[in-house]
């Protein structure tokens, strides 16, 4: 766009010179005076009537302020849902505990330890009852999980009922059970779990609610992905107009989904504020984070090909269930649907696909990285693979066999969605390419015929990003049931001041996206200035329109595209403020290294210091311009965006131990055009980590009475450095036309493309042993067992 | 209770109760925030600070337990507006992107350099196995490392894998 192009490259984040030196701001840090803090009571049952809570000893602590139950606030209703279907969560546990970690009573004292020394002096009658943890046990309906419902299934996705009407798609059941009835296919089926996993950022979730009774005003920090909408959830609750909550998200250390959603303690320690005419502040322990902040997947399902024996896949079939847990928070059952969005992967092909969501007494699922995306990919592709080994064919040349073609795009999905772009066989030719495919087979092979358990895995991916498209409010995808009906929009501010710098105000806020540093790029390019002029404010309700946040990989796809959108608005001003200023034609003005030239006069100049001073004298301004120097931009995109890549993984087996090294991790990603190389590559990194953790390490357990047995990081082991190797990253390119910046988003692509391939990878391994699955996570003991089956068989 | 202890070459000297943790001591009394609390339990290493030059978990660490002691925490790793290695070594290489863990695995880079000025990928990734980073997968944060040890030895660090791939 301008010799100061500093789009597309590499630029150092502007994010980390404070965060190495310590100097970053988390909610945890702020103190604000005479501050309380808060300690939740929470159930130790899966399942129990609660008799009777007495709090007396704990109220006659020293230095406790106040102990709140249900009956203090059970006025304000339940906790808010965007998506309230099922049992919404009451604020505080309402007569009844469903899920072991519910909070029962809050604490509120003087410091941290005093209110965790309250919390044991809470005496709480409980009496327990059968948990449902199964689930196919709760589809079933034998026993309710909430008396007052009438099934345990709150959600279901059967053929395409649900958009019946709204989106032409098309139900390949009839054509499936046409194709099983021929004598001249194969059919392969396999039960398969996405396990419960526990998002796990780093940082616990933490607030800081500050209720200025004088003014009727709250101060709200939160380390959240959805700063707006948690604020305007607050607004909500107490009957107080949107602008009366003042959220701030400052630095947020990692969400990847768990702070997406509205938490019972953003509320309380609100009310408790408000009560205590304090500030309050409520951080989770990393205990507290596993039993109460959301977990995700936790699918069981089976899926089926129907194919020839020479390749062509007649139709993917897939029954399973989803865990909604124990109630509905922010878009628990939308979940499921996302999968559904990406059921088919990168085939042509026909699809019949059956999920329901159901209610157990665990702790709520939602969206976790990829959310929904990694478990549609994890189930086509393992089936995929499991085909092409039963028809003895090379796993790569199945899946081109029944990609979507390039020349299909703008391409149908068999639900009726349009996918943007996509050059699927590109991306499989830059792997079979990048790694020397036939003779990575062949290493492999030698490496088998010499005894050792070596295998490779392969895996495509396709998932759909950058929500969204305004129209899907009607759907589901808006901020409603938070009080605050804006669909999904991007927002930007662009501003120019007074000295000529410019300030962005975004409304979405990073968790580790580097935010700062891209729109900075988007804005200095788009300008002509050089970046270190550029200011990024992010996470602030007050200086932002309202922002929608970071989740879904749709940052710089949706709001990226509003700061580029406003960016031009204000250059377009600018242009015409140094024509008048340079006595020559807008059309003719061109941005350059800081300032405005005449076109082929580099000598008759402004800089962007003149253009602010005339902006804000506007007798400087041509007549009738208004003064000032900025514009604020919604970007509605036409269509969500379908990011694609393929990803492979080579293994070595110990059949003595069960214990697996992964030698290779390899992958190519499509984003579409790309802002910061660095940054994506990170979010590779990241993302390919989360779910190779999904395949080998990772899982929520629950015992058969709802008990969590996984709650420290001891028992839930996210990967250390040692668990995974250096990645060889690859890319192409395949722009989107539904923002001009045709970019799609990168931050779950890795997840999604990962935990299929490693598992991919361990099978063909173990598969001269007469392995064909392997249930996640493959820790030691089930791939020595499985191992020993196969021996056995 | 009355601890001293030399705090990033300050001497501090203030009551806390017995059971005070470090960080707490830390994070709450001295007002020095870049030391994180991840999990309480000495996994994740957020909270990690050096103690008589050893990089030490200050979660599971009574304040009394260092009285007497030098403490260094991230806040007290550079020298003045210079960064240490290590430090230059995370923001060239993109070795965060939360940040969160940042200061506890850079202040485990420090320790792992000190004894080990040449380690392989291996001996790094070894070293920072009680630092967790749920954001890098680890790939950058090496790299970051590796960085840091070639400039401590006084040698070029190998280019960016951005570089190498443009050039």
């Amino acid at each position: 766009m301008s010799t100061t192009s500093v789009l597309g490259g590499v630029v150092k984040r502007r994010e980390d010179p404070a965060l190495i030196q310590g100097k970053g701001l988390y909610v945890d840090d702020v103190k604000l005076p005479g501050m309380l803090y808060a300690a939740f009571v929470r159930s130790p049952f899966a399942h129990a009537r609660i008799n009777s809570i007495d709090t007396a000893a704990a109220l006659a602590m020293d230095g406790v302020r106040a102990v709140y139950t249900i009956d203090d606030v059970r006025h304000l209703g339940p906790l808010l849902a965007q998506l309230p279907v099922g049992k919404q969560r009451p604020l505080l546990a309402d007569g009844m505990v469903n899920h072991a970690g519910e909070a029962v009573a809050m604490i509120v004292a003087d410091s941290p330890y005093v209110a965790q020394d309250a919390v044991e002096l809470v005496d709480v009658d409980y009496e327990p009852l059968a948990a449902i943890v199964d689930l196919k046990e709760a589809a079933s309906d034998a026993a309710l999980v909430h008396d007052d419902l009438e099934s345990n299934t709150i959600i279901a996705w059967a053929g395409h009922e649900w958009w019946a009407g709204v989106i032409p798609g098309k139900d390949g059941s009839a054509e499936i059970e046409a194709a099983k009835q021929r004598d001249d296919v194969v059919i392969v089926s396999q039960e398969m779990v996405n396990q419960r996993l526990i998002p796990t950022a780093i940082e616990p979730r933490s607030v800081v609610a500050d209720w200025n009774t004088g003014y009727d005003r709250i101060t709200l920090y939160s380390s959240s992905q959805i700063i707006h909408a948690v604020a305007a959830a607050v607004a909500k609750t107490f009957g107080l107009p949107t602008n009366a909550v003042h959220g701030i998200a400052p630095e947020v250390g990692g969400g990847f989904g768990c702070k997406l959603n509205v938490y019972v303690d953003e509320i309380l320690t609100c009310f408790a504020s408000k009560d205590l005419d304090r500030p309050v502040k409520f951080t989770e322990t990393r205990r507290e984070a596993a039993v109460s902040t959301i977990q995700g997947r936790g699918w069981i399902g089976t899926a089926t090909i129907v194919g020839t024996n020479d390749g062509e896949i007649l139709g993917y079939e897939f029954d399973g269930i989803a865990d909604m847990g124990a109630y509905s928070q922010n878009i628990t059952i939308a979940i499921p649907l996302l999968g559904v969005y990406v059921a088919q992967g990168q085939y042509d092909i026909p699809l019949s696909f059956n999920i329901k969501g159901v209610h157990t007494h665990t702790m709520t699922t939602d969206a976790y990285r990829g959310a929904g995306r990694p478990e549609a990919a994890y189930y086509i592709e393992r089936i995929v693979d499991i085909y092409a080994r039963k028809i003895g064919m090379d796993p790569a040349e199945v899946r081109r066999k029944n990609y979507f073609k390039k020349e299909q795009f703008p391409a149908t999905t068999a639900i009726g969605l349009t996918m943007d772009s996509g050059d699927y066989e590109k991306s499989l030719d830059a792997m079979l390419e990048g790694v020397g495919w036939s003779d990575l087979l062949a290493e492999r092979d030698q490496a088998q015929a010499a005894g050792r358990h070596v295998g490779i895995g392969l895996s495509s991916y396709v998932e759909v990003c950058g929500f969204g498209p305004s129209i899907l409010a009607e759907f589901g995808f808006s901020f409603d049931g938070y009080g605050a009906p804006s669909a999904f929009t991007g927002t930007g501010l662009v501003r120019v001041n007074t000295d000529g710098s410019a300030t962005v105000i975004i409304g979405t806020g990073p968790s580790g996206q580097g935010h700062e540093t891209a729109w900075a790029q988007i804005v200095a390019d788009g300008l002509g200035i050089p970046m270190e002029h550029v200011t990024v404010l992010h996470g602030d309700t007050k200086e932002s329109p309202f922002g929608v946040g970071t989740f879904g990989s749709r940052s710089i796809a949706v709001d990226g595209a509003a700061a580029y959108g406003a960016t031009a608005e204000v250059r377009t001003k600018a242009a015409a403020i140094a024509a008048h200023l340079l006595e020559a034609s807008a059309d003719d003005i061109r941005f350059e290294d800081g300032s405005a030239h005449v076109a082929g006069s580099p000598d008759k100049a402004v800089s962007w210091a003149d253009i602010a001073k005339a902006a804000h004298r506007p007798h400087m301004l041509p007549e009738g311009m208004a003064g000032g120097l900025e514009a604020v931009n919604y970007f509605d995109p036409p269509n969500a965006t379908w990011p694609f890549g393929t990803h492979l993984a080579m293994v070595e087996v110990d059949p003595e131990t069960g214990n697996f090294d992964i030698l290779r991790y390899v992958t190519v990603d499509d984003c579409g055009n790309v802002v910061n190389p660095m940054i994506v590559d990170g979010q590779v990194h990241g993302g390919i980590t989360q779910g190779v953790a999904q395949a080998v390490l990772e899982e929520a357990i629950y015992d058969q009475d709802g008990n969590l047995l996984t709650p420290s990081l001891m028992d839930y082991p996210i990967p250390t450095a040692s668990d995974v190797p250096s990645f060889e990253l690859h890319r192409t390119v395949t722009p989107t036309d539904v923002n001009p910046l045709g970019v799609k988003g990168i931050g779950e692509a890795g997840t999604i493309g990962s935990a299929q391939t490693i598992v991919n990878a361990v099978v063909d391994a173990l598969a001269p042993l007469g392995v064909e699955h392997i249930e996640m996570p493959l820790r030691p003991r089930r791939v020595w067992q499985a191992i020993q089956d196969a021996k056995g068989a | 209770m009355q601890v001293s202890m030399t705090v990033n070459g300050n001497t501090v000297s203030e009551d806390v109760e017995a059971r005070t943790l470090l960080v707490h001591f830390i994070r709450e009394q001295l007002l020095l925030t870049g030391t994180h609390v991840g999990c309480e339990t000495s996994y994740c290493g957020a909270c990690t600070v050096h103690v008589n030059g050893e990089a030490i978990k200050s979660c599971t660490m009574l304040a009394v337990q260092a009285d007497g002691a030098e403490i260094t925490t991230i806040e007290g790793l550079a020298e003045g507006d210079e960064l240490h290695p290590v430090q230059e070594g995370f923001w060239e290489r993109h070795g965060l992107q939360c940040g969160y863990c940042t200061p506890g695995m850079i202040m485990s880079g420090v320790a792992l350099l000190a004894d080990n000025p040449s380690p392989t990928e291996a001996e790094i990734r070894h070293g920072i196995e009680g630092n967790l980073c749920r954001c890098t997968g680890y790939h950058n944060i090496v790299r970051s490392i590796e960085y840091a040890a070639a400039k401590m030895r006084g040698e070029t660090p190998p280019p960016a894998e951005w570089e190498e791939a443009s050039a």
